[in-house]
């Protein structure tokens, strides 16, 4: 087995575990900082895949963009009194 | 096994388990974060696929980066119906949902 | 019940289609070949951009369309008029840095948008870092939040779509839709690409921007 694909399943174990964890975490404030994880986790899939310009893009807005967004989100649903925070 | 094959398989796997997740969760941002991840196993499989030889194929590729693009926007979107909903009702689950 | 039914059901889509990638035979049409051959032709010199702004330019025009329809969506059911939350004030030293960056992203977008016809970039990345380079300055106060567009910013806003469907209504006199001639492909996916950068800028940005409830 070579480093290379030893490297790949390791990542794709770890995808597959952050997206686990961002949809089971118990607060969604966990959730939200698993998904920007994931999100760089999957700008490093990218890269392996030799697509650069989808890691610039996925770095810059799937995890970046989104992440914002998320916890914008976040701050509203808890100023609100939401059940933002639960366990 | 190339790694277009390994990461075409992990995201069968993240395919399937966001659609369990937008199907099975309750609260609405939960969901979005399914619904991403949803997303991002359907790019893999879009990419992972096309480049199974390990010889780099730039047609998903561009499919894939105009749809994290629209990705994104759909997710602004939803955060947005879901902060309004949670405003109007002051919850942040669906109503009438099991 | 639910929960191990769609559990089920999920695991075992996901077996069936492991399976089926695994049985898959070698591709019987790559497309790779294709468009490394009339790559010469595009005005370009990086595949991905060839492909994005030349041979499937329609895509990159509906999408654009797209994200400002979800703009439009987004402004429609953002809240407008509510108390602005009691927040506490950002370190100077955030904000100076935050002045000191943002001028450099905007460089960095613009070498993105240049270097995207040779080499990995573009319209999209370009766009992104502007986009977060608002956002930045926005966490940092020093950029309110938008409430009503005004008419630069609808402008900003529609820019980059109008142009590239006005490029793409112009072609169409000469016979295909967005079928560049060869000769002026390259200034014509630049131009397009500015015109995209910008606008992609700004709906990125005003995703952000106009959901936040700061405004100051």
């Amino acid at each position: 087995m070579s480093v290379a694909l030893l490297f790949d399943l390791l990542l794709a174990a770890a995808l597959l575990w952050c997206s686990w964890r961002a949809l089971a975490a118990p607060t969604l404030q966990r959730a939200v900082v698993l998904f920007i994880v994931f999100g760089l986790l999957m700008t490093l899939a990218w890269a392996r895949l030799a697509a650069p310009d989808i890691a610039l893009a996925e770095a810059g807005i799937g995890a970046g963009l989104t992440g914002a967004l998320l916890l914008d989100a976040l701050g509203a649903l808890r100023r609100r009194g939401g059940t933002g925070e639960k366990a | 096994m190339t790694s277009g094959l390994v990461f075409a398989l992990a995201g069968v796997a993240l395919f399937a388990m966001g659609a369990a997740g937008v199907l099975l969760l309750a609260e609405l941002m939960r969901r979005v974060l399914a619904f991403n991840i949803m997303g991002s196993g359907a790019f893999l499989v879009l990419v992972g696929l096309a480049q199974r030889n390990d010889v780099p194929d730039p047609v998903p590729q561009a499919m894939v980066l105009t749809g994290i693009v629209v990705a994104v926007a759909a997710t602004a979107l939803a955060l947005a119906l879901a902060r309004r909903y949670q405003a109007l009702g002051g919850r942040d689950e669906l109503a009438g949902d099991d | 019940m639910k929960r191990l039914a769609v559990s089920l059901g999920a695991a075992l889509f996901a077996a069936l289609l492991g399976a089926a990638l695994l049985e898959l035979g070698p591709p019987a049409a790559t497309l790779a070949p294709l468009v490394a051959g009339t790559l010469a032709q595009s005005g370009v010199t990086h595949p991905v951009t060839a492909v994005l702004l030349n041979f499937r330019g329609y895509d990159t025009l509906l999408e654009i369309a797209v994200l400002l329809i979800a703009l439009i969506g987004l402004t429609a059911v953002a809240r407008r008029g509510e108390a602005p939350a009691a927040t506490a004030a950002v370190e100077p030293v955030l904000t100076t840095l935050a002045r000191l960056a943002a001028p450099l992203m905007v460089l960095v977008a613009v070498y993105l948008l240049w270097a995207g016809a040779f080499r990995p970039g573009g319209a999209f990345q370009a766009g992104a870092v502007l986009a977060a380079a608002a956002v930045l300055l926005h966490l940092t106060r020093l950029l309110p939040a938008w409430a009503t567009p005004g008419t630069w910013l609808r402008a900003g806003l529609a820019g980059g779509f109008l142009l590239f469907l006005a490029i793409a209504a112009a072609l169409l006199a000469e016979g295909a839709l967005l079928k560049y001639p060869p000769a002026q492909a390259g200034l014509l996916i630049l131009a397009i690409e500015s015109g995209l950068t910008v606008s992609l800028g700004l709906i990125l940005a005003g995703l952000f921007l106009f959901l936040s409830e700061e405004r100051r």
